[in-house]
Order: structure tokens, then sequence, then C-alpha cells
């Protein structure tokens, strides 16, 4: 019947043929011309999972670990398989309420979705791991994951180690790409400035994970993987046991202790008052103990002794001295009348001893510190004949100051280590318009006027001066695990820097006697160890600061430097305790104490009372009570601009905040002169009561 | 009657056809098989204990090679005797299900019966077409007439009505795809042109702008009417076929595609189709009466598609190789057993491997079409052409649907995608042919 419709199944053929013929193509498409899905199939699937390598380990001098790594729990949950856990018990271990758990699930199922795991809380206290882990089954859903974290088992040298924080988006851009959102990153002391070393190797693992997320195993059977390298580890000079002793007596003070070897430059002990426990920023609540010390004026985080700029006082005039003896402008026979001040410029300079003879000659000046004697001394150098003008000899004084490694930096293996200052004629020039002379600055001659120094200066200087001229620049680490060429950093602290050894060794003996003369009968009788011979100076620093716009006078920084023993040097000790008065009184003990340690490996039994009375001493000068108040009060001024919220500015106003409507609520766009003026209004009423607290 | 008596089966029956199928089912539970296998399955004992679907579509597949048998000891005759009484059997089987079905995924075309799930609308496939050869290869069939292209149009438009009533629009359209064998049995070409015409029509519609789309439509019947008016003399008549074809275009345009989007298709559906043609859904507004929020099951309808793209795009030229493909292995492609099964072949075994699987089908196809050619019966040449109709639909669809070509629309991969119903189906549907085929010197009616 239809068989004239033959031609038909051509058609029926060629409508087929050309509709195969269009999924040919799109496939073509699809499969070999757009080569997107195979990166699309690979991030659909695949899960590069960055692997941590172990940070480096800090040993001290006797291979004691004083920076390591531990493993801490987090307890994480994945909130769809937590339906049936037993949400009270869970609460009760983790002293939690039921919305607090609520919330915080919802927070994960937030943060990774209802398949993955998210961290519920984070770095569990030992105690809470264990009782955690024992109950573990009672609650589905949830697991306790290791994470590594840095421990300090000493709990000691936080100032020096530093800490490791997550990386910052500037950290990130300046790395060139090379650090992630997440890694770790040394953010102060060793743990930054030895980064390179520490860190090891990132690796990474391809995981493959389903449609829900989940990781469901490796992608190639690990074809791809690349396995963290360990970081290095580092052999530092520090003697842990000394460390603690210094932190223990700095403790309750402002300043800084500093104890190096002058014949490696290796820094024995570091501490910078007021410490803290570097364990208190890796545990659970270090967000909380970090933001405390941040907001904490007397600034525990500071690390004093290469950021503290104190005047030298007294303990500078050892280098006063051989400056001059170098220039010939005094012989060790020189002396001085003084009866207890030097008239020789228009202003006095105190002097506290009276009686005659204390400055007969060099070694007695030293010894009992005679600031007639060194101010005449300076007046000299800078006046120094040979010179045809002060100009030239201020500028000569201050190329000796800086040989001795003072006003610049010294390059201590620590970042954002401080210069301090030695003035220059640039800077007098500025001050008195060029017209001065030795007389202006005649004090620097007992270390003050504008001369500053940092605690690891004044031990470094007294490195040159007990090596005879040289000095290797102080840092902290020995060597670096499997060590190669490539690793330049430590070359610079290997260099011998012979500095001063073109002054003549009898020129450093005369200014040792004195020194020496300093412990065994003058000012520092108190720093006597029988036995060792320690050559010191003490001093006395006068010091200002600026509270409430007025310039005060604070209580005088207490100094000590000392080496020993004179014949063969093994420890040079700067102590610095702000406003704690002479320097016999808190840093001379302190010094000589950290000086037995090291040399006896133990302190004397009838001298204990003293190590206890020292460091239990709480000599935090006041003014930092008043500081306190008004940084916490302006700070509250500006939580309550931003927030509203009148809960921290309520005890910063006058009448315990009741007041609060003569507050006017800022408008946007106060100029700045007017917020002041209702700052010094509202905050600074009371003043009166404030003064009441710190007479 | 001589078949009867014939100590051998094997005579007469194609085996080209029949190492083509067992290709086919091969494939398709390898790459089952590749869907389901987790790293570390004990691959003996899965496929013992009949739990995974490979091992089920194992089982389906010795059901239907037992069905195949029995089909080839079967008398020709008896199919084309029978004929009609299987489409009223299935005709019932259809409406039982609206009392008896049981909701699943949001269809109500399924009966369950025991263990085993029936879906009448795809045996039925089978029916209709023993029912439209029956009904063409009648001799008293005119098929030059007017009236029997509407009684062959209602053969296979009932089932198709009483399909979309159970909400399976997709199977719905399998049947349309008979009206290849009315093609080649005479239907003459103007109702393809008319039916091609309506289809760019409707895609015009959900292209262009409503309003320019009228104005185009306008244009076109006023040239219409300037050039007819030179060339013809019937003028009046003219105008009025013109003004016809105008009218039934805007109306068509009007109110004929937004009636069935709003009304027939579901919110998905139409989601789908505008997810494929890349455009906002302008009624979706009016579907969110029924409760669909419009986002988010676009979002869902794009996932599919998408995430299918990307697996088999992710093949390249020479695939990932047999179970290394991501996105097959970890479910990222729904439904990946059973409508997108082709997105394993895709990203297995890469453009080359797809060419393959796409020649074996057209291969299938062309030999269907020549086999249907060589018959002397027109019931069989008929019956031979519907078979090759349907599998060209399902391939044809079920492909596209994968690498975006098409909406998305729930039909099997003959011979490959995971299903008992589909596999039996197939099966039989091909096992009549050969048996038909073998006795292709006979002339049946």
């Amino acid at each position: 019947m239809s068989v004239f419709n033959q031609s038909r199944s051509n058609i029926i053929r060629l409508i087929f043929l050309g509709l195969f013929l269009i999924i040919i193509v799109q496939l073509f498409n699809l499969q070999v011309i757009q080569g997107k899905y195979k990166q699309l199939a690979m991030d659909n699937a695949v899960f590069p999972k960055v692997k941590y390598p172990d940070r480096g380990i800090i040993y001290d001098r006797k291979n004691r670990p004083i920076l390591n790594n531990t493993i801490m729990y987090d307890l994480v949950v994945v909130p769809n398989e937590a339906r049936k856990t037993d949400t009270f018990g869970l609460c009760e271990i983790l002293g939690i309420d039921t919305a607090e758990y609520r919330k915080r699930i919802i927070e994960a199922r937030i943060k990774n979705g209802p398949y993955r795991p998210s961290i519920f809380e984070d770095l569990l206290e030992p105690l809470l791991q264990a009782r955690l882990d024992e109950n573990l089954w009672k609650f589905p859903g949830f697991a306790l994951v290791e994470r590594p974290v840095r421990v300090y088992p000493f709990n000691a040298a936080a100032h020096i180690m530093g800490y490791i924080g997550e990386a910052d988006s500037g950290i990130i851009k300046r790395s060139g790409g090379y650090y992630h959102m997440g890694d770790y990153v040394g953010r102060n002391g060793l743990e930054a400035y030895y980064e390179r070393v520490l860190m090891g190797q990132r690796g990474v693992e391809f995981l493959l994970k389903d449609n829900k997320n989940r990781l469901v195993g490796n992608y190639e059977k690990g074809r791809y993987d690349t396995p963290a390298v360990r970081g290095r580890n580092l052999n530092t000079y520090i003697d842990i046991e000394l460390q603690q002793l210094a932190e223990k007596l700095i403790s309750g003070k402002m300043g800084a202790v500093v104890a190096l070897d002058p014949k490696t430059g290796g820094i024995l002990a570091m501490a910078s008052g007021p410490n803290f426990n570097p364990n208190s920023l890796t545990g659970p609540n270090k967000q909380k103990n970090y933001a405390s010390m941040v907001l904490d004026v007397s600034a525990p985080l500071l690390n004093r002794a290469i950021k503290g700029q104190y005047p030298p006082g007294s303990t500078y005039k050892p280098i006063g001295a051989l400056i001059a003896l170098d220039e010939g402008v005094i012989n060790q026979n020189s002396g001085i009348g003084c009866t207890g001040a030097y008239y020789g410029c228009n202003k006095v300079v105190r002097c506290t001893e009276h009686w005659q003879g204390h400055s007969a000659n060099l070694r007695l000046s030293i010894a009992w510190s005679c600031n007639s004697f060194f101010s005449d001394v300076f007046r000299k150098t800078v006046d120094n004949p040979a010179y045809h003008s002060s100009r030239t000899g201020l500028v000569k004084w201050t190329e000796y100051m800086h040989a001795f490694g003072l006003g610049h930096r010294v390059g201590i293996d620590l970042p954002s280590e401080d210069g301090a200052n030695v003035p220059d004629t640039t800077q007098y020039d500025k001050e008195y318009r060029r017209s001065w002379n030795s007389c202006t600055m005649v004090t620097l001659g007992i270390g003050q006027d504008k001369l500053t120094v940092t605690p690891l200066q004044m031990a470094n200087s007294m490195a040159i001066i007990a090596n005879k001229g040289y000095y290797y620049i102080p840092h902290f680490v020995k060597s670096i695990e499997n060590e190669t060429g490539q690793d330049t950093v430590m070359k610079k602290y290997r260099q011998k820097h012979e500095v001063l050894t073109h002054i003549p060794n009898d020129v450093f003996d005369i200014v040792q006697e004195g020194m020496q003369d300093v412990v065994e009968n003058g000012t520092a009788k108190v720093a006597r160890i029988p036995g060792i011979s320690i050559c010191a100076k003490t001093g006395t620093a006068e010091n200002k600061t600026v509270l409430d716009g007025k310039v005060i006078q604070l209580k005088d920084n207490s100094m000590f430097v000392c080496f020993a023993p004179r014949e063969d040097p093994k420890i040079c000790v700067a102590v610095v305790v702000q406003n704690g008065g002479f320097g016999a009184t808190w840093a001379a003990p302190i010094g000589s104490f950290l000086v037995e340690k090291y040399l006896t490996d133990s302190i004397r039994a009838e001298r204990m009372p003293d190590v206890k009375r020292i460091s239990e001493a709480n000599i935090m000068p006041e003014y930092l009570n008043r500081l306190q108040y008004k940084t916490d009060s302006i700070r509250a001024w500006k939580w309550f601009n931003i927030t509203k919220d009148s809960n921290y500015i309520k005890k910063y106003m006058p009448h315990g905040g009741k007041k609060t409507a003569v507050l006017p609520a800022p408008v946007a766009g106060v100029k700045h002169a007017e917020k002041d003026q209702m700052i010094n209004k509202n905050l600074y009423a009371k003043r009166s009561t404030t003064d009441k607290r710190n007479p | 009657m001589n078949n009867q008596r014939n100590p051998t089966i094997s005579k007469g029956v194609d085996s080209t056809l029949i190492w083509l199928y067992l290709l086919l089912v091969a494939i398709g539970l390898m790459s089952i098989f590749s869907v389901t296998y987790h790293e570390g399955d004990d691959v003996l004992r899965s496929f013992l204990n009949f739990k995974t679907n490979y091992s089920k579509q194992l089982i389906f597949f010795a059901a239907s090679l037992l069905i195949g048998l029995f089909i080839l000891l079967t008398d020709s005759k008896f199919f084309t005797a029978t004929a009609n009484i299987w489409y009223a059997f299935g005709i019932l089987l259809m409406l039982l299900v609206f009392p008896f079905h049981t909701n699943i995924k949001g269809t109500e075309s399924i009966i369950k019966l025991g263990g085993f799930n029936l879906q009448p609308a795809e045996l039925m496939k089978l029916f209709v077409c023993l029912a439209l050869a029956k009904y063409l290869s009648r001799v008293e069939t005119d098929f030059n007439k007017t009236s029997s292209h509407l009684m062959a149009a209602g053969i296979l438009v009932l089932p198709a009505l009483i399909t979309i009533a159970q909400h399976e629009t997709g199977l719905a359209l399998v049947f349309f795809a008979f009206f290849l064998v009315m093609f080649r049995e005479g239907l003459p070409a103007g109702y393809l042109v008319i039916g091609f015409s309506l289809a760019v029509l409707v895609v015009a519609t959900l292209l262009v702008d409503k309003n320019v789309l009228a104005i185009v439509l306008t244009a076109i019947a006023i040239v219409a009417i300037y050039f007819g008016w030179r060339i013809t003399r019937q003028r009046r008549e003219l105008i009025i076929i013109v003004a016809v074809v105008w009218a039934s275009c805007v109306g068509v345009q009007r109110f004929a595609v937004p009636f069935i989007f709003t009304h027939v298709l579901k919110g998905y559906q139409v989601e789908r189709i505008f997810s494929l043609i890349g455009r906002e859904n302008p009624y979706a507004k009016l579907n969110t009466v029924e409760g669909d929020e419009p986002v988010a099951v676009k979002k869902d309808t794009d996932y599919n598609v998408r995430q299918s793209k990307i697996a088999i795009g992710s093949g390249g030229f020479i695939g990932r190789g047999f179970l290394k493909g991501t996105q097959t292995r970890f479910d990222f492609v729904p439904e990946q057993s059973t409508d997108f099964i082709f997105c394993t072949i895709g990203e297995g075994f890469g453009f080359l491997g797809s060419l393959a699987v796409l020649g074996i089908y057209i291969f299938l196809l062309l030999r269907i079409v020549n086999i249907a050619e060589r018959q002397r019966s027109v019931f069989s040449r008929c019956y031979a052409y519907g078979v090759a109709s349907v599998f060209f639909f399902h391939i044809a669809i079920n492909i596209c649907m994968t690498i975006g070509l098409a909406p998305v629309i729930g039909i099997p991969l003959p011979f490959i995608s995971y299903g008992g119903t589909s596999l039996i189906t197939f099966t039989t549907m091909l096992f009549i042919l050969i048996r038909l085929d073998a006795d292709r010197q006979m002339v049946l009616r």
C-alpha cells in the first residue's frame, strides 16, 4: 500500500543522522573545545588540604627545649550527626547552657554546613579534654581533633621567643602569596626573626569530597600529595635557669635585665619587666590574655631590654673614662677636688659624695662615681686642645660612642630593636641655634642629658670593655639544625668586631681596676661575691615623664652594669629597674645574683632571702595608675561614641554616671576640638580625687 | 505454522541486532557499576547479594533474556492477532493507575505490585506500537484519507493524554514519536510542515517579546497577501486562508502558549525549559500561586544540567578512565544511574567513548530501518518503524538533556539506564521485532 513512500525511509534516516550529528557537535564542543569543565570537576570534587609542618624547636645551651610543640584538642561537631547527642551532659561538662549550645550548633551549621565538622570549642584545657574523652560515646557527632600548638615548657622567655599568630592580609601581601589565610606566622621574637628556619615547608594532600562536601578519600591514591617538611630546630645560648631567675627578679618592676657572654656575644638571659607567662598566649584564653596585656599601660608585651631607652647615668662613666684616656686628655692620676658638686659651668652638677679624696684619681672616681670628676672629664674631652673647636671634640666623642655600640641598633636577632640616642652636633645645633659649648651638655659626662641607651647596648658596651676592644653582635642563636651555606642569617653573628682594639690593654686595665673597686669597696659592695672578681658600675639616673600635660620628675632609675670574672670575662650583665632609686638598691643585687648563678651554678644560701625579697617586691611606678585611668576612660568614651553603650563610661563619669543625660549625644562630624573639650570636661572632672590616690 | 515445528529458533533471527543489544546492556551494566561501586567494596559479594543497583540490573537483564527467549519461541501471528487486545489491556492498566497509584517522587503513574513498581505508561509504548502497526496494516485502511490519519493519531494521543493526566508530560511526549511511522506510511508532508511551523512558533514565542512577534506575524501575513494577490485569482479565498493562519498563529502565541505554560505544565517543567534557553521565567509569578518558589526551583533544575555538563565536559577527548570520574563517583550528578547515565560514559571515556556509544546506537537505528524496509508485511514494517521511532526519541532526548540541548525530561536511555520496567519493555520491543523479522517471508495482517 505504501510502497510508494519508500523514499521517505531515506528522510527518516536523514533525520536520525542529523540529530546524532547535532549531538556529536555539542559533545565535541563540551569535551574537546571547552577546557573549563575539567577544572570545574576538580573544584567540585578535589579538596587540597594543607598539611602544616611542625615548627622547629628552640633549645637552650644545655639542650633543654624552651619552645616546643605539643598537641591540644579542639572539640568539633558535625551538626547533622549530633542530633541524638546528650545535650545536657555535654553542656554540664563544658559549663554552658543549652541556649549557648544551640547557638554554637547554628553557627557551625552556617560556617561549614550540616555535613562537615566545625569547631565547637577550641583548645580545650587538659582536664576538660580528659573528661570529654571519657564521655565522648554519649555525644555522637562530636569528636576531639588534634591541633598542634606551641608550648613553653619552662614558662619563661616570653619576650625572647615571641609568639605565632595567623597571617593577616598585610603579611600575605608582603610575602608575595607565600602565606595563605589561616597560616601561622611568627609574630614576634625569635619566632618572627627565624621564621624561615622554624616554619618548615608546607605540604599538601589532595582529598576527594562528595556532593555534600564530605571527605571520602585520597585523590589518585595520593600521587600528587607533597609531604610537609618539619621546621629546623635552633640551638641558643640561653641558660634557661638563669633566664628564669632573671624573670623572677625583674617581675613586679619596670625594667630589663640582659646577660651575655662577651666571648661569643651569645645572650644568656634577657628579661623585661613587667613580664608574662608565654603560655598565656597559646592556650584557650589567648585572645583574652592578649587583649588585657595590650590594654595595660605598663606594656607587659614590650621587650624593654631592646626597646627601653634609658639615660645610662653613672653606668656611662667607664666609657667616658676610656674615651678621655684614649684621647689623652686625662691619665690615671688625674683628679679633682670635689666637695659635693661641680661648679665649672653655670649650672651646678651635684655629686653624691662629699668627703675629700673620693675623686683624687680616676680609680677612686670610678669607685665612688664622682659626678664632678666626670663632668670635668667630659668637658676636657669635648674641649680637647688637639682639636681646634669643641664641635670637633663632640664629633670625636660621638664617634667613640658609636664604636661602643651606642646610638645605633646593635643588630640582635630579634625584630624591632631600638637604637636609642647618642646626641650629635646637629641635635645641639637645632636646639641651641649653633651656639653651644661643652658646658651646655656637661651632664652627658654623667650619662644624662640627651644620651639614652637600651639595656642591650649597655651589656654590649660592657662586653667591649671586658674584651678590651672587640665584641660580637649579641645574639641568641648558637646554631641552626642542618645549617647550610644558604643560611646567611648567622653570618653577621660570627664576625668579630674589633672596634676599639687600638686602645692599649693597660688603658682598659685602669678602668677595669676602677670598676673592680666599685664592688670591692665602692658603691656596689652589695654585689660582692667571694672568690669572683667582678667589675661593675652602678647608676642612678634622673628621669622624667609627661603626665596630664605636665612634666613630672620621677624617682631615679636604678641601673647596674658588670662583667665577671675580670681575668677571664664569662658574663656581662646590664640591669635597669625603672624608678627604683639608687643603683645599689635594686639593680646591683639583681646583677650580682645573675653573675653568681651563672658562674657558680647556684646562689649561696645566705643570699636566698635577698633573692626572695627582691623577686617579691613590687615597685611599679605609681604614675601608671593615673595613666591607666586616663587611657581607659578615653577608650570608654570612644566606645560610647561608637556604640552608645554606657556600661564602660559610667564609672568614669562624675557622680558615678548618674548625670548621663548631661552628655549631649555626639553629632556626626563633631570637630575634634569640641570632642577634646568634652573629654576634659566630663572625664577629668574627678582629677582632684585621683590625685589623692597618687600623692 | 511451519515455524512452530522448526527445531531451531535461530532461523532467520537477525544476530546483528542481538549482538548490539548485548553490547548495549553490557555498557549499561558497566556504567551502573561505576556509579555505585565504592573503593574497597567486595565486588563478587555485592554482585551476588543483589542489593546494589548493578546486581539488580543483572537480574532484570536475566528476566529480559528469558522474556526475549519466550518471544522468539512465540508465533509471529500471535502479535498481529492480539495487538488490539494488548492495546485495550494497556489502556485499562493506565486507567487503573488513577485509583491504585502509589505516590513516588511526585508522579502518579506507578502501581506497586509486590516489590515491583509497574509503570503502565512504559508498557503502553509497546502496545501503541503494536496497535498502530495493526491499524495501518489493515486491508480496509486507506491512509490517504484524513479520517484514517485522525484514527491513527487517536491511537497514540489517547494514552498520551492519560499520561499527561498522570503528571508525566515527558513520557507523554514519547507517543508523539509515532508520527514518524505515520510519515513513513504516507502521512502528507503538510502535517509535518505544520507541526514544524508550530514548533518554530512556540520557540519564537518563548524567545521573542510577544508584541514584537505579533508585529512580525502581521507583517508576514501582509507580505503573503501582497504576493499572493498577483499569483492567484481566488483572492477572497487567499485572504480568508491568510487571515485564518494569521489568527491561529497569534492565538497560539498570545493565548495557547501561556495557557500551556501556566496550566498544563508544572512549574518545574516550565523552569527547566526556560533554564535551557537561558531566560527568566515570565510565568514564574503565576506559578508561585501553587506554592513553588521560582528562584529556588530554577537553581535546582540548573544544578542538574550544570553538573551533568561538567561531568561530560571533564571527560575531555579520551576520558578520565573507568572508575576515575569524580563527578559521577561522588554523586554530584543527580539521577545518574537512570536518566543521567550518559554522564558516566562521557566522564569516564570522553569524546571517543561517547562517540562509540552513539555509533552503536545509530548503527542499531539504521539497522532497524533497514530491517523495516525488507519486510514484506506492512505490519512488520510499521512495527519496526515504531520501535525505531521510540528508540530514537529516547536516545536523542536523553542525551540532549544531559548535554544541555533539551529540557530535562525524565526518560531513560534504552538498554543502558538502570531500571527494570524500561529494560524489559525495550527488550520486549526489540525481540518482537526480531521475531517478526525472522518471519519476514510471511505476510502478516
